[in-house]
């Protein structure tokens, strides 16, 4: 009798079976528009110059260091990890009150954020604290909470269907009435799934109900630079709340915007009120760390520092970071373009106003599965697509295919 | 403790805005007790002593001083930056497949009847501890998962000050300390019969593979009793770290083993890993399994391997002779050939609290609290310092 006989099986994560689906698939027309990873317009996944140019400098660099990293990570990662999310200028960051944790991916950051504020936030081991997600968000960030300890996961209004954009004033209405000191995660820029992020006003009066209502402000940061392919615009949100005083962490990812998706590249930066508290607070979670991977890996880490902290490298990033943003911007013309010729019903404005790597075209579950049964496109069943995965040689393919699913499908939701 | 930050506030506050609170959200988080080794570390950083020497550290340093990538490692690492076709995006969260066979085939050899018939479970982590603590959150949540069970969690004593802190992470709280021969080997004949009253009593081992192959010279270091368990038809569980055979300490390159009773138990249990992966670390990162996976994998890579850890072998073997014999020659009391009859990179010397105290404060000589320390860290710059400072911590009384 074994002792894990009575074990289910877990249900398989959408976008992975997604994937794998499509190669099982023989269709030579085949495209999988699913899983959120940059492509060329070759449909290859891309190696940026600059990260080849310094895995080549590390590897020859005789003088390195191979010892354990800190439990924290790699000190020259960290700082400069902080002054990309923070700015140069960051006030904050020359007070002494920002610090924060390497990580494994924006997942590790999320998880070593949510397991501090569980036990140390709002009390002692409070695992009550509403966490708020938006409605629809990132599959993972409910679980991780959850995982962490926390009971109360609860969605908050964020993407109207009707009007295919942000539902403010839901959002508004859900930051009134959650209870004091909820944890609420927000998405940075070029949100997940949906690609709609607030206007900078919009932003503004967020903020100013979370202050006023001492809602705690945890940003998830996996796309800075791709979304607009300027760092500095792709920052804008969480900088201003950091100018407007709020102590928050920010779960940063460079596996996007640095395609070092398989080195696990993450970091949480932590903004806190002085440096006392950053202190004791950076302690708590290098006690987290100790027993979740102890001594986080280092070669992704020396990466992204190495690239940050030299201009010339930094500068070729930066182009890098905007080559990719860039051809996502063309795709998303040329996509609406060739909609918009087909006279395909419904307006597709959406297409070029959301931003980032996904877009949420509208197609309802029913449509979503005839693109994947008859066309051979593959989609999440919530209608979203990633941008990266139209290329010039399948874009007339797949407008078509949508375009055939929107006439042939019927328009009804359920 | 009251509430420390709120003296600091005012200034920061004014700067900054106020959002309407005066306390930081952070005020209740208390300062963690620092570990023993932490402690000995800043010690350590803020010694001015110029003959200062740390010999507490896990790694293995060369004579020069220094951590050192072997020759190999650094030739696979060059040979996989140039290859062109490397860099396949996400890696599946279980880990690099050629690597989780070949751990595997570490762990419990080649012709395993639990790996020929399909029922071992191998995951890729981001190091030792990350194996360890997957380990407990598999235990954690299915673990006779009918019974609700939630421990207990036997661990000898002594062991690593963090272990219990793992499972505790993992939401195991029962955690009693068994007693375990202190650094002694167990015969095979005792692995077995501690391995039959397991059996008989249903209990559950979970091996933690001691990481130090580097210094034995032997990646199969303590694999015996693993193949024993596996052997007689038993479930287990084995934590394995790959960072120190190779070097590769800032790769965390670690591997989880499962081994079930039936086949039809593997895709539960693995989808079940997969799910606990994604929300702690999502994947764990290629590069140093990549490596491990291209030595274990092709023979002269091994044999080349075997060569290069000969020789830190025996230099390892080198210091503590000489370090024996220079103690007798100085006729530090004690018998010394404890030193030479243990192996790897740990030395455990004998000495008790009070002179491994000594030995930081008055000589600038930091051994771990319970007087172990590391023989590579010991050079022809040091030696001496390091003799005499022994000799003197067991003849000055006090």
């Amino acid at each position: 009798m074994s002792v894990f006989g009575d074990v289910p099986l877990a249900p398989p994560v959408a976008v992975f079976k997604l994937s794998a689906d499509f190669r099982e698939d023989g269709h030579p027309q085949k495209v999988n528009l699913g899983v959120g990873a940059y492509r060329t317009d070759d449909c290859q996944p891309w190696v940026l110059p600059v990260v080849k140019k310094v895995e080549r400098l590390i590897v020859e660099d005789a003088g390195l260091n191979h010892e354990y990293l800190p439990i924290l990570g790699l000190p020259e990662f960290r700082s400069a990890s902080s002054k990309v999310a923070l700015g140069d200028g960051s006030a904050a960051i020359k007070d002494g009150r920002v610090g924060g944790v390497q990580a494994l991916g924006g997942t590790g950051a999320l998880r070593i954020g949510a397991e501090f504020l569980r036990r140390w936030y709002n009390g002692v081991n409070n695992t009550a604290t509403p966490v708020y997600v938006s409605a629809p968000t990132w599959e993972n960030h409910n679980s991780v909470f959850a995982d962490a300890g926390f009971k109360d996961i609860r969605p908050y209004h964020y993407w109207d269907a009707a009007k295919r954009g942000l539902d403010l004033a839901g959002l508004l209405d859900d930051l009134e009435k959650a209870p004091e000191h909820s944890v609420f995660v927000l998405h940075a820029c070029a949100h997940n799934p949906t690609g709609t992020d607030p206007t900078r006003e919009e932003w503004k009066q967020i903020s100013e109900i979370m202050k006023r209502r001492s809602l705690f402000v945890f940003f998830d940061s996996a796309y800075q630079g791709f979304a607009s392919g300027d760092l500095d615009k792709d920052a804008w949100a969480i900088r201003y709340f950091v100018s407007e005083g709020f102590e928050l962490f920010i779960a940063q990812s460079f596996s996007k915007n640095f395609g070092l998706y398989n080195e696990r590249v993450g970091y949480l930066t932590v903004v806190a009120r002085d440096s006392e508290n950053l202190s004791r607070t950076l302690s708590q979670m290098e006690k987290i760390v100790r027993t979740t991977w102890s001594n986080p890996p280092s070669q992704g880490a020396r990466i992204v520092s190495k690239t940050l902290n030299c201009p010339e490298l930094f500068a070729e990033w930066k182009s890098n970071v905007k080559t990719m943003a860039d051809r996502v911007l063309l795709m998303r013309d040329q996509l609406k373009a060739k909609l918009q010729a087909l006279g395909t019903p419904g307006t597709w404005d959406h297409i070029t106003q959301q931003i980032g790597m996904f877009s949420f075209t509208g197609l309802n579950p029913k449509q979503v599965e005839y693109m994947i049964a008859e066309k051979h496109v593959y989609l999440m069943a919530s209608g979203r697509i990633n941008m990266c995965g139209l290329t010039t040689s399948n874009i007339d393919y797949i407008a078509q295919s949508i375009h055939d699913a929107v006439t042939k499908v019927p328009q009804c939701r359920s | 403790m009251s509430t420390p930050g709120s003296r600091c506030n005012d200034k920061v506050v004014k700067q900054n805005g106020d959002p309407g609170d005066h306390l930081s959200v952070f005020t209740n988080t208390q300062t963690p007790a620092g570990s023993a080794k932490a402690r000995l570390m800043f010690a350590f950083k803020k010694d001015t002593d110029t003959r200062k020497a740390y010999l507490a550290g896990r790694e293995y340093y060369s004579e020069e001083g220094t951590t050192f990538e072997l020759r190999l490692v650094q030739k696979i690492k060059q040979q996989q930056s140039a290859d062109p076709t490397s860099r396949p995006g996400y890696p599946s969260s279980l880990g690099v497949r050629e690597f989780i066979r070949r751990a595997t085939e570490v762990a419990l050899g080649k012709s395993s009847r639990a790996v020929v018939e399909d029922r071992v479970l191998g995951v890729q982590t981001p190091g030792f501890t990350a194996a360890v603590r997957l380990g407990a959150e598999l235990l954690r949540h299915w673990y006779a998962v009918r019974t609700v069970w939630c421990g207990p969690v036997y661990l000898s004593s002594p062991c690593d000050d963090s272990l219990a802190g793992i499972f505790q992470a993992a939401g195991i709280q029962d955690i009693p300390s068994a007693h375990y021969p202190t650094g002694a080997a167990l015969s095979q004949n005792q692995w077995a019969q501690i391995a039959n009253v397991i059996m008989r009593r249903r209990l559950f081992p979970f091996f933690l593979l001691p990481p130090q192959a580097l210094c034995y010279g032997d990646l199969e270091q303590g694999v015996w009793p693993v193949r024993y368990c596996a052997s007689q038809g038993m479930e287990l569980l084995c934590a394995q770290s790959f960072s120190h055979c190779f070097g590769l300490y800032g790769e965390a390159v670690g591997h989880l083993l499962c081994v079930l009773k039936q086949k039809s138990l593997l895709f539960p249990m693995e989808s079940q890993a997969d799910r606990i992966v994604r929300l702690l670390w999502a994947q764990p990162s290629a590069g140093g399994a990549c490596v491990v996976a291209t030595v274990l994998g092709n023979p002269a890579h091994l044999v080349e391997w075997k060569e290069e850890v000969k020789r830190i072998v025996e230099r390892c073997m080198l210091i503590r002779e000489i370090l024996r014999e220079r103690l007798r020659l100085l006729g530090t009391p004690g018998c010394w050939d404890h030193l030479t009859q243990q192996g790897g990179l740990y030395c455990f010397t004998g000495l008790n609290g009070e002179q491994v105290d000594f030995l930081s404060k008055k000589r600038h000589v930091y051994l771990l609290p319970d007087g172990c320390l590391n023989v590579s860290a010991i050079n022809s710059r040091n030696l001496d310092n390091i003799v005499e400072s022994i000799h003197l911590a067991l003849t000055t009384s006090d």
